[in-house]
């Protein structure tokens, strides 16, 4: 409880240090904001025409651009996340070193500040369904609890790898190996759907299976969510995030010692 | 009156050694083998930082903290500002504390100076109202008006220390931590930050300084602390702290120092001072050193290889360790090489100008640039004597400051007869 009355009094710094990234992420680039958008929307061109156009990848009846925006835009965020947000505390050892705030602010304001990013990559979404003519259903009214639960395992995880990578700068060079694995365990290039029934229990060990698969399934009122999964993936990110916080306070005492 | 900091039997210990990066590797291969034991921390060498130090700060003192290098200065700070946790122990601290161990903390080099005014403040604990209430007070005492939407990194480096020290002279905390921020900055600018810091002490608040500069510590500070090996040596007035503590860096009073045993030094070895003498104008050891006296400083050395362009200084300091003066080869004469083996060097002071008092000596043997093969701070204490200089049957007086001039009196112009006054007598 003392934590969050504190971390409430650093609210302000809170904001500055996410104002901060999200206002030195486009500097000195020619795009600017347009990069937030650029990345996704590059990668579902690929994949649409690699898997959709080649590949004939079932995409249960959603047309592909929409398959794999759907799916790229969450994944994006996450896997930028995981970066910047496990990344922050080392980056910013000179904060650590000299001034006492509550550490977890840096790994959670790089998480908040990759919003950004997404609200504008929201738009293009809405954009790419007004095109194919989509109404979205009531399911779309999902995408606020499923973007708390994306927040909450993508800032989970780093703040795990984050606290980790303070000690070991392994960590560093893991990541984006990490990332890579995790795209392709993760129903991004393919359905869900695809996946043997007797083996999607293991696919929701995965937590991120369920989140990406309901922002998909959300924006056709012709698929249904998977809420068994959604569920599951619900108690997993819950469970990363209790062991995240955890672990993070035990070890955040020694941070400015052996960073 | 209720204590602004209360820091009880603070105790911090650090590990020695690199943190490895195949520790994990090793406690995974440990785990592995034996998956049920306990396996903690492989032992390192430790070593305490802090011993058991007490402090009660009381609301509107401001406390210097002095000592060596790596005494514990720098963990105490840490450890008051939070940024490190004691070992053992317990602190606290009343009301809002802003620990400035850096200027401009977080600054960066992508966002303007108005914006990282802004997040600078934030971090150093303003909120953002108070913030936007003081921005112009800090960047016309930044003197950085016409450059408040450039980036920072096209800042000279000048222009940088000032707007974060201008930042952090707008900080209204109830407790201030400071470590040697002002050993920045041009003159002028120094002088701007020691008015600041003097605003802040006469505004009532608790300002905890930690320096280097022992005169900044007595200027500023009405009470001192020295930190020694991690424990508190002695607390009490200023001047006897400093002077307590300048004292156990030189021996007693010498005129002549062995210095080849001396293990308190630094620089790499490759030449280094043995001996220091003070000798009279026919080079015979000196008794004793008066004021006004011809002086020749004899520095023995031991070189280990060829060294070209050496530089020789010396500096003299007074007892509360203000540099007076520095005597180098550098400016003052040219010594082209030195060879390997052992050799001395004689500096001639015609006059030594200092008034009657206790002074210290510190020695470098360096090349220009950051090589140092010898340093050593503070390794002579020495008393000048008063002496009779002008013959006139009274002595210069320690009461008269620091250093004298040589001089003559003239009385030009006297109603009753006109006349010239010899002051000084014709050697």
């Amino acid at each position: 409880m003392e934590a969050v009355s504190e971390l409430w009094r650093y609210r302000e710094l809170f904001y500055f240090l996410a104002w901060r990234d999200v206002k030195v992420r486009y500097k000195q680039t020619a795009l600017g904001v347009a990069w937030a958008v650029l990345q996704p929307l590059m990668t579902m061109v690929i994949f649409t025409l690699l898997f959709g156009t080649l590949g004939h990848m079932p995409s249960d009846g959603i047309p592909y651009p929409l398959f794999y925006f759907g799916a790229l835009l969450p994944w994006t965020y996450f896997s930028a996340t995981l970066s910047n947000s496990g990344n922050s505390l080392v980056v910013n050892a000179n904060l650590l070193t000299k001034v006492y705030f509550p550490r977890v602010i840096l790994p959670t304001s790089a998480a908040v500040s990759g919003l950004v990013d997404f609200a504008v990559g929201f738009i293009l979404l809405l954009a790419i369904m007004a095109y194919y003519r989509i109404v979205p259903g009531w399911t779309l009214l999902l995408w606020p609890f499923l973007i708390v639960l994306l927040f909450a395992l993508a800032l989970g995880v780093s703040m795990i790898l984050a606290a980790l990578n303070v000690r070991y700068r392994d960590v560093k060079y893991t990541l984006p190996f990490l990332v890579q694995l995790w795209l392709f365990v993760t129903p991004v290039i393919y359905p869900i759907s695809m996946i043997p029934e007797r083996y999607r229990l293991f696919v929701a060990l995965n937590p991120l299976s369920g989140v990406i698969d309901a922002f998909r399934a959300s924006l056709v009122p012709a698929k249904q969510v998977d809420w068994q999964l959604l569920l599951m993936s619900s108690i997993v990110t819950l469970a990363i995030f209790t062991a995240a916080v955890v672990y993070f306070k035990k070890t955040e005492r020694a941070f400015a010692d052996i960073i | 009156m209720p204590h602004s900091i209360t820091v009880e039997r603070v105790s911090k210990q650090y590990r020695l050694g690199e943190v490895d990066s195949d520790l994990l590797y090793e406690r995974l291969i440990d785990w592995l083998k034996h998956p049920l034991h306990r396996h903690g921390t492989r032992k390192r060498e430790a070593i305490w930082a802090l011993k058991d130090v007490c402090l009660e700060v009381e609301q509107g003192e401001v406390l210097g903290i002095i000592g060596r290098n790596g005494a514990g200065k720098s963990t105490l700070l840490k450890v008051l500002s939070r940024i490190t946790y004691p070992t053992s122990g317990s602190m606290k601290v009343n009301g809002r504390i802003a620990a400035l161990l850096e200027v401009g903390t977080g600054f960066h080099g992508d966002l303007t100076g108005r914006e990282n005014v802004f997040l600078n403040g934030s971090i150093l604990g303003m909120t953002r109202k108070e913030i936007t209430a003081k921005l112009d007070a800090i960047v016309s005492f930044a003197g950085v008006e016409s450059f408040l939407d450039t980036p920072v990194k096209r800042y000279s480096s000048g222009m940088f220390l000032r707007l974060g020290f201008a930042v952090a002279a707008h900080l209204e905390p109830d407790v201030l931590v400071v470590d040697e921020v002002l050993a920045v900055g041009d003159a002028a600018f120094q002088k701007k930050c020691l008015n600041a810091m003097d605003e802040m002490r006469s505004g009532g608040r608790t300002v905890v300084f930690v320096s280097h500069n022992v005169a900044a510590v007595e200027n500023l500070c009405s009470r001192a602390v020295w930190i020694d090996n991690g424990e508190v040596r002695l607390d009490g007035r200023p001047r006897d702290v400093i002077e307590a503590y300048m004292a156990t860096n030189a021996e007693a009073s010498r005129l002549a120092a062995d210095l080849s045993r001396i293990q308190n030094r630094r620089g790499n070895g490759d030449a280094r001072f043995t001996k220091l003498e003070f000798l009279n104008a026919d080079a015979e050891p000196l008794k004793y050193l008066s004021s006004g006296d011809r002086v020749i400083l004899r520095l023995h050395y031991e070189a280990v290889t060829h060294i070209s362009r050496p530089d020789f200084e010396i500096g003299i300091y007074t007892d509360l360790g203000m540099l007076l003066t520095k005597f180098s080869t550098f400016t003052d004469y040219q010594i082209t090489s030195i060879s390997p083996g052992q050799g001395h060097l004689d500096l001639v002071i015609d006059c030594f100008s200092f008034l009657p008092g206790r002074y210290y000596l510190s020695l470098w043997l360096k090349i220009q640039g950051p090589t140092y093969f010898d340093v050593l701070e503070h390794c002579l204490q020495f008393d000048v004597e008063s002496s009779d200089f002008y013959g006139s049957g009274k002595g210069i007086s320690r009461y008269f400051g620091l250093v004298f001039l040589p001089c003559q009196w003239r009385l030009l112009h006297n109603p009753v007869e006109s006349g010239l006054v010899e002051a000084c007598p014709q050697p």
